[in-house]
C-alpha cells in the first residue's frame, strides 16, 4: 500500500533504532509523553517501545476520548435511551464504558434502550432521517479530528429540516489537555510530572495545524514534535526530542511533513467555529474539571443540541478509590503500579477510563505489554521459524 | 478497491490526490512529495547508523591490531 | 378433479408463511419439495423424524465418535465466496474434521422468518446441498421452524455433524507441548473481511471472497503423511480470528507461544481492507483455514503434504511453541517489536458466522 508500508519498514526501524541508541546521552532519561489513540496504538503494535534504549520512557497521556470522557456523560446517554426512548447513536468503545449503577451503553442495550453503534455522525443521521417518529441522539465524543464531521452532521441536518437529530457534545481539546498536565493543582498531589517533551498528536494537528503548540513550547519550555501514526513515524519523532533535549533547545517541530501545516485545515477550523463554541469548564475523566477544554454547541444550533432540548442537568460521579487513572494518565504512575490493574480492572471489567478503550495506556499495557512486567522463561525453539 | 468517503472537509482536493481519513471523511490531504522526502529521511538515518557502526567496527579493529 | 394433485411450491414469488412450520400439509410440501429435492438421499427418504444410520468400520474396531455441533447466524446471508447455508455444511464438517475424525453424516434445523422469499431459500439450499455433496457428507435429517416476521433474521440454520476416529487417535486443544511448530493452512482474514466489505459497501476491483471450505480432506492428507501421534492440535480459527484460536490452544495445553508476525499469510487486499475498516487481521474470522501444532521432527512432512493439496497451497509455519506459566502468545512484529497477541475484547464484528 502506497505511503503506508514504506512507513514500517523493519529494516530503517533498526536503523533508527541505532540511531537513536547513539544521541542518548548516557545516564540520561528522557520521557516523552504522547496523547494520540493512534500513537498510543502504534506503539503497542509494532512493539516499539523494545525498540527504543532502556533510557527512553514512553508516556501514554489523555490522548484517548473515550478513556476521558466522566460517568457522569455516559448516565446521560444512557438515560435518554432507557428513560426518554431515544435511539441512542455512539462510537464503539463507548459502548463498553462502565457507568453508574454498574450500568453501560452495552448493558443499558441488553436492557432493551435503543442503543446502535455507528461509524460515523453521517450514520446517526441516516437513522434520524429514517425514523421521522423517533428522537435520535449522537453521543459525540473525540478530540479535533471527529468534531468537524460531528459540525457537518449538524450542518446538514439543519439543511434537511430534521427535526428529531440531537448531538449529546462532549467533543475535547487537545492543548488544554497538556495544559491541564502541566499545571494543575494535582501535580502537587502526585509530585512533578517527569515529562521532558511531547509527541504532538498525528490526526489533530492535520485539524489544528502545529501552530496550537508553539504555546507550549515557550510557556513550558518543552519542545514538542508532531508526529504522523505510522510506527517510523513515532521514532522518528522520538530522534528529533530526544536531539532537542540534548541540545537545551524547546521548539515545535514537525515530522508529520506530509500532512500537517502550520495554520491545519482551515475549511475544518472554520465549520467547527461556525456550530460550536467553548465551555468555561468541562469534567475529565481521571483529570477532573480542565477549564477551556471542550465544546458546546452554539445558541444558533441549540434544537441540535441534546441537552438543551432533553433539559439534562450534568452530575459528575467520582471513580473508584483504587483506580490510579489520573496518576497514570499524567504519566506519574504506570498501569502496573495500580492495585486494580490486571486483576479486578481488565479490558472485560474495565474499571476506569485509561482500561476502557483499546488505546488507553492500560488496556494497550495489557494487550499488548504485560508480558514484560512478568519474567517469562522462555524456551529457544527447537528449530529456528522458517517462514 | 473503493469506499465512498466524504470531501467536504478538504473542498480542494482533486481526483488523484492522496487524503487522510478518519471517520468516514477526507480530514486532510496528503503532500506526495514531503512523504517522498521523509522517507528519504529516514534511510538517511538509517545509513547514518550504517556508516556509524562501520567505522566504529573499523576502528576497534585497528585497535586491536 | 385430478387425483393426488398439489399445486407446486411457487418457488419464484412465494414466500414463508407460518403454515410451513405449522406441521401440517404445507409444512410437507416445504419439506418434500424444497429440501428432500434439494439434500435427496437415502437416509433422507426413510421419512423418518430420525434417520436410520450403519455403524462406521473404525468404529467396530474401537474408534470413537465425534459429534459437533454449530450456530449459523451470518448476516448478510449471502457473501461474496459462499452463503449461510455452504458455511452450515462447511462448520460443522471442520469441526469435526478438527478431531481427526471421518465426517459422516450432517443433521440441519432451519429456523425461518415469516416472508422469507422462497427463491432466496431455495438458493441458500440448493447451494447447501451442493456443499454436502462435494464434501461427501449428507445431510440425513433436520427440522423447520417458523417464526413470526421481526423475531428472526431471515434463517438461522443449526447443524450437527458426526463422525467416526480412528482407535488411538488423540488429537484435541490440550495436546500441545513445548517445541512443536505451529501451522496455518493459508491467508487469515479472508472471510471475515469479504462479509464485512459487503455489509459496508466497500467495492474491490476483484471481490475478496470468503474462503469457506470443507477442510477434511485436506486433514486426510496431512495426517496420512506422518506417523499417527505427530499432529497434536488442529483448530479452525474462525469467530475472533486466529489470535483466539492459538490462545484458546495456550491455554488449554498450558503453554505459550512465539509467532513471526512476517511468516503470517495475509493477502494485499484483505490487509487494505483491514486498513481501512480499522481491523486487526489476527482477529478476523476464516471459514476454510486451520491451525495445526505438530511435533517439530514432521512439521517438514506436515506442511508439505498441505502444500501439496488444493486448500493447502499457502500453507506456512508461523512459529513455536514453548513453556510459558502466563500461556502467553508472543509475536515478533515486522517491524522488529515484540508485542503479546491477547485474547479479543468484546465484539469486534456483529454476526459474521
Amino acid at each position: 500500500m502506497k505511503f503506508v508500508d514504506e512507513f514500517r519498514d523493519g529494516a530503517l526501524a533498526r536503523g533508527l533504532a541505532a540511531r537513536i541508541a547513539a544521541e542518548v546521552q548516557p545516564g540520561r532519561r528522557y520521557a516523552f509523553m504522547e496523547f494520540c489513540g493512534g500513537h498510543t496504538h502504534a506503539i503497542s503494535r509494532y512493539g516499539i517501545a523494545e525498540l527504543l534504549p532502556p533510557q527512553v520512557r514512553m508516556i501514554h497521556g489523555p490522548g484517548c476520548p473515550v478513556c476521558v470522557l466522566p460517568i457522569g456523560r455516559i448516565d446521560l446517554a444512557i438515560g435518554l435511551a432507557l428513560e426518554r426512548g431515544a435511539i441512542v447513536c455512539t462510537y464503539g468503545d463507548t459502548m463498553r464504558v462502565p457507568a453508574s449503577g454498574n450500568l453501560s451503553l452495552l448493558k443499558a442495550k441488553a436492557r432493551g434502550g435503543d442503543i446502535r453503534m455507528v461509524y460515523s455522525a453521517a450514520d446517526a443521521l441516516k437513522i434520524a432521517a429514517a425514523h421521522p417518529g423517533r428522537e435520535v441522539v449522537f453521543l459525540a465524543i473525540g478530540f479535533e479530528t471527529t468534531t468537524p464531521p460531528t459540525a457537518l452532521a449538524i450542518l446538514a441536518a439543519e439543511r434537511q429540516g430534521l427535526a428529531n437529530f440531537s448531538v449529546l457534545c462532549c467533543h475535547v481539546l487537545t492543548p488544554s489537555a497538556i495544559t491541564h498536565i502541566l499545571e494543575s493543582a494535582e501535580v502537587r498531589e502526585y509530585g512533578t510530572v517527569p515529562i521532558d517533551g511531547f509527541v504532538g498528536p498525528a490526526h489533530v494537528s492535520i485539524v489544528i495545524g502545529s501552530a496550537p503548540y508553539e504555546h507550549f513550547a515557550d510557556e513550558y519550555a518543552k519542545p514538542v514534535v508532531i508526529a504522523g501514526f505510522e510506527p517510523l513515524d513515532v521514532m522518528q519523532a522520538v530522534l528529533m526530542l530526544v536531539r532537542q533535549v540534548n541540545e537545551g533547545r524547546a521548539e515545535v517541530e514537525n515530522q508529520f511533513t506530509r500532512a500537517v501545516t502550520r495554520e491545519g485545515n482551515l475549511a475544518a477550523q472554520r465549520m467547527v467555529a461556525q456550530v460550536f463554541g467553548l465551555r468555561s469548564s468541562f469534567e475529565w475523566r481521571g483529570l477532573g474539571e480542565v477549564p477551556y477544554s471542550a465544546l458546546a454547541i452554539r445558541p444558533a444550533y441549540a434544537r441540535f443540541d441534546a441537552e438543551q432540548r432533553f433539559g439534562l442537568a450534568y452530575r459528575p460521579v467520582p471513580d473508584h478509590k483504587n483506580c490510579e487513572c489520573g496518576a497514570i494518565l499524567r504519566g506519574v504512575k504506570r498501569p502496573a503500579d495500580c492495585k486494580l490493574f490486571g486483576t479486578v480492572c481488565t479490558p472485560e471489567t474495565p474499571m476506569g477510563s485509561c482500561m476502557v478503550s483499546s488505546e488507553g495506556a492500560c488496556a494497550a499495557h495489557y494487550s499488548y505489554g504485560r508480558f514484560r512486567d512478568i519474567p517469562v522463561r522462555v524456551e529457544p525453539a527447537a528449530e529456528p521459524v522458517q517462514p | 478497491m473503493r469506499k465512498t468517503i466524504s470531501v467536504e472537509l478538504v473542498p480542494d482536493a482533486e481526483v488523484g490526490d492522496y487524503v487522510i481519513v478518519h471517520v468516514g471523511h477526507a480530514i486532510g490531504r496528503l503532500d506526495a512529495e514531503e512523504a517522498e522526502r521523509t522517507l528519504a529521511l529516514f534511510s538517511e538515518l538509517a545509513a547514518e547508523e550504517a556508516t556509524a557502526a562501520g567505522a566504529a567496527a573499523e576502528a576497534a579493529l585497528a585497535a586491536a591490531r | 378433479m385430478k387425483k393426488d394433485y398439489q399445486r407446486p411450491l411457487d418457488l419464484r414469488s412465494g414466500r414463508i408463511d407460518l403454515n410451513h412450520g405449522a406441521g401440517g400439509r404445507a409444512a410437507c410440501q416445504l419439506v418434500d419439495e424444497l429440501f428432500g429435492r434439494a439434500f435427496d438421499n437415502e437416509f433422507l427418504g426413510q421419512g423418518n423424524d430420525g434417520a436410520l444410520l450403519p455403524a462406521p468400520p473404525e468404529l467396530l474396531e474401537g474408534g470413537r465418535l465425534v459429534m459437533s455441533c454449530d450456530g449459523h447466524v451470518v448476516s448478510p446471508i449471502f457473501f461474496p465466496g459462499g452463503d449461510l447455508g455452504s458455511l452450515a455444511v462447511h462448520g460443522t464438517v471442520n469441526d469435526v474434521a478438527m478431531l481427526g475424525a471421518r465426517p459422516l453424516y450432517l443433521s440441519a434445523s432451519f429456523i425461518l422468518e415469516e416472508g422469507y422469499p422462497l427463491a432466496d431459500l431455495k438458493r441458500l439450499v440448493d447451494s447447501m446441498a451442493a456443499a454436502s455433496r462435494a464434501a461427501g457428507v449428507p445431510v440425513v435429517t433436520g427440522d423447520t421452524k417458523v417464526v413470526e416476521q421481526g423475531k428472526g433474521d431471515g434463517v438461522f440454520i443449526a447443524t450437527t455433524g458426526v463422525g467416526v476416529v480412528p482407535r488411538g487417535r488423540v488429537i484435541g486443544g490440550a495436546m500441545a507441548r513445548p517445541g512443536d511448530a505451529v501451522l496455518v493452512s493459508g491467508s487469515i482474514g479472508d472471510h471475515g473481511v469479504a462479509v464485512l466489505s459487503r455489509r459496508e459497501s466497500l467495492e474491490f476491483e476483484t471481490a475478496i471472497q470468503s474462503d469457506s471450505a470443507a477442510l477434511h480432506g485436506l486433514v486426510g492428507a496431512m495426517l496420512a503423511a506422518v506417523p499417527e501421534g505427530s499432529v497434536h492440535v488442529l483448530r479452525d480459527p474462525t469467530r475472533g480470528g486466529l489470535a483466539t484460536t492459538l490462545n484458546e490452544i495456550a491455554r488449554q495445553s498450558g503453554i505459550g507461544m512465539h509467532l513471526e508476525e512476517a511468516a503470517i499469510p495475509v493477502k494485499p487486499q484483505v490487509d487494505a481492507a483491514c486498513e481501512l475498516l480499522g481491523l486487526d487481521p489476527l482477529y478476523v474470522a476464516n471459514e476454510g483455514k486451520l491451525v495445526a501444532v505438530v511435533a517439530p521432527g514432521h512439521a517438514d512432512a506436515v506442511l508439505a503434504a498441505m502444500r501439496a493439496h488444493p486448500l493447502g497451497a499457502e500453507a506456512a509455519r508461523i512459529g513455536s511453541v514453548v513453556a510459558d506459566d502466563h500461556r502467553f502468545v508472543q509475536m515478533a512484529t515486522r517491524f522488529g517489536g515484540r508485542r503479546v497477541v491477547d485474547w479479543l475484547t468484546g465484539e469486534q464484528l456483529p454476526r459474521i458466522c
